[in-house]
Order: C-alpha cells, then structure tokens, then sequence
C-alpha cells in the first residue's frame, strides 16, 4: 500500500491533495450517502423487501429508469448534432442559441415543469395537436420523458463541445486525402474521438433524470402504478412520516444508479484508452 | 489567578447580557412570530396578521411581526419536526399536529383540547367547482362515479385537503340506503378510477382544473372554490354543493417548546384567541372560512349555503384512525391502485 502511495506520489503536495479530496468527498457525499443506509437498515430484511419490491414501486423504478434512459439516449443523439453545428459552422445568432444551451441549468426546475406543462397540456400550443393525432404528451409517461430530456440537454452538448473544437481539421482532411468516403471519416475519425466525451455526458445526464423531481411533478400526472416517479413515492412516504421506508426506496435508487452507472464510466474509459490509438489505426484500416 | 477570575468575570458578563438582550427582545418594543400554516391560508393570515399587529400594539404597546410560511401541510408540519422554529401552526388537519407532537414532543398530546371547539377558530367544507352552466349536470357526489365524467382531486397521500375530498366522499356513500363499509370502498374506488391526474396539493388541482381545463369537476375545499371563482369570475366556473358533505376543521396550536424557547408564549396564546373574536372570525369570513361565532355566522349566511355536515370523528373516529385505515401504506386507499383488483 505504501509503496504504491510512494509510487504515484512524484508530484508535490499529493498526500494534502488526497487529504482534503477524501475529507471532501466524505463530508458532501459519503456521510449523507451512509445516514441514508443507516436510516434503511432500522428496518428488517423483510419489511425492507416489502416495501422496496411492492408493485407499486416497481412500477415506479420501470418509469424513472426507463424515461431517463429514453431522455438521455435522445440527448446523446441530439447533443453530439447541436455541439457539431456550434462549433463547426457560423451563423447568425450562434452566441445566443449558444447560451440557450445552458438554459436548463440555469432554470428552477418547478419553472421548467410548469412551462413544459403548460404547453404539452391537451389545450396547450403543442398538447392540441398531439392530442388531435391520438398522442397523449402531458400527463403520460412521453411527458415524463420529454421533461427529462429537457433537463439533460445541455450536458452531452458541454461535454463534446470541447472537444470538437480541439479536434484538429488536418486529421478530417488527412483522412479525406486517404480517400476516406464522408461517412468513413465521421465513424473512423471523428466520433471514436468524441465518443468518450459523448459518453460521459450521457452518463451525467441519466444520472440527472434519475434524481429529477422537481419538473416531472408537474407533467407526470402523478397516478399510480403509470406515471408515478420514484422521487415522488419517496416524498409521498416522507409526507407520511415514514422515514425508513423512503430511505428504503432511495437505497435501492442509490444501488441501481450505481450499477448502472459504473459500466458507463468503465465503457468511457476503454474508449478514450482506445482513442490515443485513433489516428494510426483510422490511417491503417482506410489504406 | 487573576486572570482566570477576569475572564470568569467576563463571560459571566457577556452571559448576562445575552441573557438580558433576548429578554428585552421579547417583553420590550418589539417581538416577532412565525406562523407556519398550509396552502389556500395565505391570504386569510394576510389580512388577519394585519388585524392583529394593530390590536397587540394598541393592548400592550409593543411591536409584533409575523411572518408566514405556506406549504403542504404534512411538508409543512415536517419542517417543524425537523426544526423549522413556529411558535404557532395552522394546518389543514389535526393528524399533521399529532406527528409534530409524536415524533419530536414540541407540544402535548393532547393540544387540541386547549382551545375551544377542537382547536378550530373557522372551518370550511368540501365542495364541487364546474365548468360555467354545469355541463355535465353534476349534482351531488353519486354523479362523480358515473363513466365518462372526470374528477380533479389531489393525491390524499400527500395533499391534507385531498384527505379530506376522500373522506366526505366515504362519509357520503356510507349515509346512502344500504350503505356500510364494503358500499363506501367501492364507490371511492370508481371515484378515483375517473380521476386523470393526482396533483400532490390542492392548489396543483386547482390549477389543473381551471389552467390546463383538465376534467369536468374539482373537488375543493370551500375557501378554495371561492378563490377560484373570485379570481376568474363567475363566468368561467360555478359552484355545486352536495347534498351531504364533510365538517372539515383545521387546527390551530402554540407550539409550547418553541415559545418558552423564544419567551413568546403570550403573545402567541393571544394571537390564536384573537382568532376566536369577532373581529377575528369577520375575517375568517371574509376569506370564505366558516366562522364559529353564531353572531358572525348569521352575518355571512348568505355566502355559506346550509349543508348537511358530518365530522371526523362521528363517522371515522378521529384523524389517528381515518389516517391508518385510510392512508397509511397498504390502507384502503392504495388498495385503489393495486393491480389487479
């Protein structure tokens, strides 16, 4: 253990870094983190099961798992395609849709919500056209989804943006030259580039839906059993004074965004290992 | 030596003025109160706090401020469990005061039996709110199971006022010929099978009810119908009461921790008895409460139209046991939503 320590330790001040980065970690996130398995654990195995496994909340994990997922895929997609045209092309107004990037960062999400809702309710600008094709947007599980990516949109769109603007252009032309066809160049060289980024603002804009609560309230509807979050179920338990059982519920929240969580992180770090490899391989596989 | 004496010398000194400052603070010129309270209060202690204000400081002289807190009421009622310091709570229910009184002992069991008529200064009922003209001819509360009409109401799990809505609702088909127990689950269960949306609090349904101009009926506390109607005019929705409906009663407590804490225990005790004064239940009135007073009451009869009310605690008996057959995990209410049933 030591020797490994020694070993990292070849940059100045690491044991006061280490220091106060543990003392942090523990004081914002750990501790919290632990009172909630604490409260968790005044239960025995079977009420906890009990609670955590009945239909209804369940039904609930389906909902808050499935509709993050559906928003931040949407968001991959679509945030690699707006941080491709702020950065590669020039138009007007570029530094205000620029800004409106951050928008749904910057907005109390009970304001997202109403608004959302206001104009996805069936007498709403977008609701009534919706409603007249048969779609139920506010007040279904889509609205749920839709508030979600609204949340998530500007972290894959920061998170590439970067990036993209370090690409180097000679490496496109490079492959262009090469006789590398369009498509070629977007898949060989450019998205192994972006995709660890892109993966990264994946994972923080599922983990962002998961913990939503705010904005979806307002568009869910609320109803048991179809468009009841999880977040909600465990204020509605708190409303109750039941304590353990909403922390019950968060416990297995906190596990399976871990679960979840970690093969994204492990997926981002085998891409980008692979990426340092891009331009020879990319240069092989086209000749 | 000395110096250890000095430095006692001096904390005792520093002590003693601490001690002194918050004494004067609270019988000198100037005192404040915090009142937590639930949702559709805010402008009843609005004008009430006023009121108030300016009979203290005409009886005594000094200077009170008040500040409001509005919110759920069971969210409402944990924030002072957790340490939100209100001399006075005014919720929507009873059970709400029970919880701060059971899980963190800031005031007595048996609170409500300190104020005359359970701790309640004004009550109001539940009632009905239609579209303009009452499309859907809905009359009483056996037409809000029928298929095809839809009913706006808050979730009862969180909501005190949707607690309520359900209640009356039980209370309604339990009266009917041949009503018992099995009667009332069924109909609050078609009740809520025609139910589109659970906002978690009265004032969500509210506006999902006249904003969104989602279903054809609110069921609303009376106070919050009046609002409704004050606010949009009555050309946009009308008001339809029940033939039967329910006594509904928020409570109002010291919070008896706090006050010694503070040294407000008398000036919170007689903001609460200002309540039950006339001049107290005229505003009550005024911001469609039901005073208690019969002298104020017969003033206001033609804004409270007569229904026949039942109380908690004559059909259900009381909020400890309404809340745990009802609300409490896996009680009747959720038995609603449970699959395949």
């Amino acid at each position: 253990m030591t020797f490994i320590f020694k070993k990292r330790s070849n940059l100045p001040g690491f044991g006061l870094a280490l220091g106060y980065t543990v003392l942090y970690l523990s004081l914002i996130v750990l501790i919290p983190l632990a009172a909630t398995f604490l409260k968790a654990s005044s239960l025995s195995w079977d009420q906890f099961w009990h609670i955590a496994s009945s239909p209804r909340a369940v039904a609930s994990y389906r909902l808050t798992f499935g509709a993050s997922l559906v928003g931040a895929l949407i968001n991959l997609v679509f945030g690699v395609l707006v941080a491709w045209v702020l950065v590669r092309y020039t138009f007007p107004g570029k530094r205000l849709f620029d800004s409106l990037v951050d928008l749904p960062f910057a907005l109390p999400t009970a304001v997202a919500g109403i608004a959302l809702t206001t104009i996805y309710a069936p007498n709403g600008w977008l609701g009534r056209p919706l409603a007249a094709l048969g779609i139920k947007s506010a007040y279904s599980p889509l609205g749920v989804a839709i508030a979600l990516t609204f949340i998530g949109l500007p972290f894959v769109v920061r998170s590439v943006q970067p990036v993209l603007e370090d690409m180097d252009k000679e490496l496109e032309e490079a492959a262009a030259s090469l006789g590398a066809s369009r498509w070629q160049t977007f898949s060989r060289v450019v998205m192994p580039t972006i995709l660890p980024a892109a993966l990264a603002g994946f994972a923080m804009a599922f983990a962002r839906a998961v913990g939503e609560y705010g904005s979806v309230v307002f568009i869910s509807g609320n109803m048991p059993m179809k468009t009841e979050i999880t977040p909600l179920l465990i204020i509605t338990k708190l409303d109750q004074y039941d304590y353990a059982g909403a922390t019950a519920i968060a416990v297995v929240m906190l596990v399976f965004s871990l679960i979840l969580l970690l093969p994204i992180n492990l997926l981002q770090k085998w891409s980008s290992s692979r990426e340092e490899k891009i331009p020879a391989l990319a240069a092989e596989e086209i000749q | 030596m000395r110096n250890t004496v000095l430095a006692g010398l001096g904390l005792l000194l520093a002590g003693l003025m601490v001690a002194f400052s918050i004494q004067s603070r609270a019988q000198g010129g100037e005192v404040s109160l915090l009142n937590v309270s639930y949702d559709p209060t805010r402008e009843l202690y609005q004008d009430f706090n006023q009121a108030f204000a300016k009979y203290w400081k005409a009886k005594t002289g000094q200077t009170v401020t008040i500040e409001q807190s509005h919110g759920g009421s069971s969210k409402q009622a944990r924030a002072v469990i957790d340490g939100l310091q209100a001399d006075i709570v005014t919720l929507a229910l009873a059970y709400d005061i029970d919880a701060i009184s059971q899980n963190a002992g800031l005031l007595p069991a048996d609170w409500q039996k300190r104020l005359p008529q359970n701790s309640t200064p004004y009550t109001s009922t539940i009632v009905f709110l239609v579209r303009k003209g009452n499309p859907k001819h809905i009359k009483d509360w056996d037409d809000l199971v029928k298929p095809g009409i839809s009913v706006i109401t808050p979730n009862p799990k969180t909501s005190g006022g949707a607690r309520w809505n359900y209640l009356a609702a039980w209370a309604y088909a339990l009266k009917q010929p041949g009503g018992n127990e099995q009667a009332a689950q069924d109909f609050v269960k078609r009740l809520y099978k025609n139910v589109p949306v659970l906002d978690s609090g009265a004032r969500g349904s509210t506006t999902t009810f006249v904003q969104r101009e989602i279903g054809d009926v609110l069921i609303a506390w009376e106070n919050e119908a009046f609002l409704s109607i004050k606010e949009l005019g009555p050309d946009k929705v009308e008001i339809v009461v029940p033939s039967q409906s329910i006594l509904a009663e928020p409570p109002v407590a010291i919070v008896d921790k706090v006050v010694d804490k503070k040294g407000t225990r008398a000036v919170a005790q007689a903001y609460l008895e200002y309540l039950y004064t006339p001049e107290g239940q005229e505003i009550a009135a005024k911001n469609y409460y039901r005073p208690r007073l019969e002298s104020v009451a017969k003033k206001y009869a033609s804004t409270f139209p007569d229904i026949k009310l039942v109380t908690i605690d004559e059909v259900f008996g009381g909020w400890q046991k309404a809340q745990k057959t009802h609300f409490a995990d896996g009680g009747v209410f959720d038995q609603i939503y449970q699959p395949n049933q």
